[in-house]
């Protein structure tokens, strides 16, 4: 093969995505500095940021700040600073990159992370959430809420199931109204959800667009650059402007026969979440072999909405409620990530699977070598299985994984020139 | 030997048969009745029962399983017990189960429910959620309609109506067997050295493959044979044992850990089946007041959150009331919650000054020097300090 290429979306968005982030930093900064606006740290996966909004209360991400601090190269610290309080090597760098950051006063910008006026921990699926949000509630001395959301053990949400969230989802309102000292704004709350659900359908839609041969975006790799906006932004103008944008900017690229490459080899689906203390490297072995990921489990951890799910504000709590019981990765069940990879590979019309065990996240990870036995055996995929970490550069072994993608790639151009002679 | 020393030798054998004979037994005598395992932590056994089925807690496979086929399938970083689970599936150690629950204690576990549906169609696998956020007055409500759930695919699968007089009769036997449980406890946190930890694991986790029924009889008996049971005291410390709630030690482990100077005065091993700290009301609807019995008069437990009365205050309840000189942590290897957990029990245990040491073990363990050194330096420790 040729020398090892890099390949990134730098459009006006990706600009656009870094002038959001800070914008957030600056203004839990200020909410640091001068105690508004509220905060309260939420969980990614499967949240109810519409109803802070609805308060003017701004979330805060510790997965965000963990992931940022590890692209930088910067989460071994922390990590080494949690593991002297007693966390196992073992428990999840997330958690242990977020406390330590605690402990140190280390923040990803240099700026300062308010003390949360709520710990709102969001179970959804992820045992990790409700330890992490706990500790982070006994560290910081801030209140706790868990919102316990049951997990889809069925093939839908029951309706006792729905209830039970919106029952809680109005007992939050309640406890919201007493820490922010501020009426529930009904209105300013259906409006969130009306942003949410624009922003839904214009995400979905920059999906669809890896549908294309060539793809005009890595499903995985760019899509993680647009995560901060969509986590953040959900449910706000500015998000709907940042995906309105994104998604011209992609429909103009496909228009013009753009693709992330001059020619697209291979067409993937990646599973599980990246190696972020080696982000870069890791992209780059798939770029050498110009295979562009066309759908990824990771960029649903937000919200699953590529295949129709939206937040309605004709029913708001319900509609949340819905959200965070099954229109996430993190809350369905294993064989329904299954499903969501088989449509996948069928409908953006994959090569093969990638699998990324992460050390850290056994929601993602416990049973991948079930997941692979199921693809390769029942679907017929080429998978490639690889293991490192997330948040904890110690777990990433660069010349054996660069090994194993450059043989699966090997193996699969030539089970492609083979299939092509016959 | 006497009869009743015998009963730990065979409750013994009984935990470590991996092709559960004594299921099998059961079923030869009900053949038109089911059997339904549950992974650990806990189970609403009581519904099993009034099913007309045997429920039988699973607790992997021990230091008698070699892993062949399960290694594939859940690769690096996974507990045992996960493992071992998913290879007596693979090879039919489980044909005798009708159904396997599992519920919201950690995700490998979670995951293995999944798992396990897929490559066994023809067992019902079923996940209960436990709620996690015991403070809201829907919980109740939600568990008990979890409850109706279960009580639809156990009737679907069993073929039998589950009655309300049934479920009461399960709830007073259960009652029973954790009030019988609660007195091997405190018999032995009071005379530890006429009962061994490891004797009582034997007896309380060999109620996993019997009905209840025939569980409570061999309690009572070995109750009623401990108080002629006679010894002199060693010259142990007093210990209380954490985080071993789901995976199991190996036998050998504990009773290394009580010859190396160490009365364990309470412990969580198996802790399912003393779920509750008092009785499940035998009045009014019987689903509500087994759903209010977990929400609000559980343990505490490394996989049972409830915000109102954190898990550390239960430990140090647990160190002051059993008269505890110290703490030891049992943990499975890669086991997330109890590890998160110890974060949080040291820093409460060293405002306390209780002195703590953590072990870690897993299933299929069979040196013990390390773990002996270090038990026997942390007992000197304290012995002369």
């Amino acid at each position: 093969m040729g020398e090892a290429k890099h390949t990134e979306y730098r459009g006006s968005v990706h600009q656009r995505q870094k002038e959001l982030m800070l914008k957030w930093y600056e203004r839990l900064n200020e909410a640091a500095e001068t105690g508004t606006p509220p905060t309260a740290s939420l969980m990614i996966s499967g949240n109810c940021v519409e109803l802070l909004e609805a308060f003017g209360a701004v979330p805060i991400y510790p997965e965000v700040n963990a992931l940022q601090l590890a692209i930088r190269h910067q989460s071994l610290e922390p990590i080494l600073a949690a593991e002297e309080i007693g966390y196992a090597p073992d428990n999840c760098a997330y958690v242990k990159a977020d406390i330590g950051c605690y402990l140190k006063g280390i923040t990803p910008t240099g700026g300062k992370l308010p003390k949360p006026d709520l710990v709102l921990c969001n179970f959804v699926g992820c045992n990790t959430y409700v330890k992490w949000f706990e500790h982070t509630a006994v560290l910081t001395g801030s209140k706790l809420y868990v919102l316990d959301v049951p997990f889809l053990r069925e093939e839908d949400p029951s309706q006792a199931d729905i209830d039970y969230v919106v029952r809680q989802l109005k007992e939050l309102v309640v406890l919201l109204e007493q820490i922010t000292r501020k009426k529930f704004d009904y209105d300013r709350f259906v409006k969130a959800v009306r942003y949410s659900a624009q922003v839904e359908d214009l995400w979905s839609q920059i999906k669809h667009l890896a549908r294309r041969s060539p793809s005009p975006f890595d499903a995985y790799f760019d899509a993680i650059t647009l995560m901060g906006p969509l986590y953040v932004y959900r449910a706000t103008p500015e998000g709907v402007e940042f995906f309105r944008a994104a998604l011209e900017e992609m429909q103009a690229k496909v228009a013009n026969g753009q693709g992330v490459y001059d020619q697209e080899k291979f067409r993937l689906v990646i599973e599980g979440p990246p190696p972020y203390p080696y982000f870069r490297t890791f992209r780059d072995m798939f770029a050498k072999w110009k295979a562009c990921t066309v759908a990824s489990t990771y960029s649903t951890v937000g919200g699953l909405w590529e295949f129709g799910a939206r937040h309605d504000p004709d029913h708001p709590f319900e509609s949340v409620a819905l959200h965070m019981l099954s229109q996430n990765v993190t809350n369905r069940n294993y064989l329904q990530r299954y499903e969501q990879i088989r449509r996948y590979i069928e409908e953006w019309n994959a090569d093969g699977l990638i699998i990324h065990f992460v050390k850290s996240c056994r929601l993602f990870s416990a049973g991948q070598g079930d997941m692979r036995d199921y693809v390769t055996k029942k679907l017929g995929i080429p998978t490639l299985y690889i293991e490192s970490d997330l948040e904890d550069p110690r777990y990433f072994a660069e010349a054996q994984t660069r090994n194993r993608v450059d043989a699966f790639f090997e193996a699969l151009e030539h089970s492609k020139l083979t299939a092509t002679a016959v | 030997m006497s009869i009743f020393e015998r009963s730990f030798e065979q409750c013994q054998e009984l935990i470590a048969d991996l092709s559960f004979k004594r299921v099998h037994r059961w079923k030869d005598q009900h053949p038109d009745s089911r059997v339904i395992g549950y992974f650990p932590v806990y189970a609403p056994v009581e519904i099993i029962h009034a099913a007309g089925m045997l429920p039988v807690g699973l607790s992997g496979g021990g230091d008698r399983m070699d892993i062949q086929y399960a290694d594939a399938r859940f690769g690096s970083f996974i507990c045992s017990i996960v493992k071992t689970t998913m290879e007596m599936g693979m090879r039919e150690h489980l044909k005798i189960f009708d159904g396997i629950l599992f519920s919201s204690i950690c995700d490998s576990a979670r995951n293995l429910c999944f798992v396990m549906k897929r490559n066994f169609p023809d067992l019902y696998v079923d996940f209960l959620h436990l709620p996690h956020n015991p403070s809201s007055a829907a919980s109740v409500d939600f568990l008990t309609s979890e409850y109706h759930r279960l009580i639809k695919e156990l009737e679907r699968i069993g073929g039998k109506p589950i009655t309300e007089a049934g479920l009461l009769q399960a709830i007073s036997l259960y009652n029973r067997n954790r009030q019988l449980i609660r007195s091997l406890y405190t018999f032995r946190a009071q005379k530890p050295h006429l009962l061994r930890a490891w004797e009582s694991y034997v007896l309380i986790r060999a109620g996993h493959f019997m009905a209840v029924e025939e569980h409570n009889s061999l309690l009572e008996e070995s109750l009623e044979q401990l108080s002629r049971r006679s010894g002199k005291p060693r010259d142990s410390i007093r210990v209380v044992v954490e985080g071993a709630f789901c995976e199991q030690p190996p036998l050998d482990l504990i009773k290394l850990v009580e010859d190396a100077g160490c009365y364990l005065v309470d412990d969580d091993f198996v802790i399912g089946r003393s779920w509750f700290v008092e009785d499940v009301a035998v009045i009014g609807d019987p689903l509500h007041a087994l759903a209010d019995s977990y929400i609000n008069r559980a343990v505490y437990s490394s996989v049972r959150h409830d915000f109102r009365a954190p898990r550390w205050e239960g430990l140090a309840d647990k160190v002051k009331r059993s008269r505890a000189d110290a703490v030891l942590f049992l943990i499975a290897k890669f086991c997330e919650p109890a590890y998160f957990d110890y974060v949080l029990f040291k820093k409460k245990l060293e405002e306390l000054s209780v002195p703590h040491l953590l072990l870690e073990f897993e299933e299929k363990q069979f040196t013990f020097d390390r773990v002996r050194t270090e038990v026997e330096t942390f007992v000197e420790s304290l012995v002369f300090d």
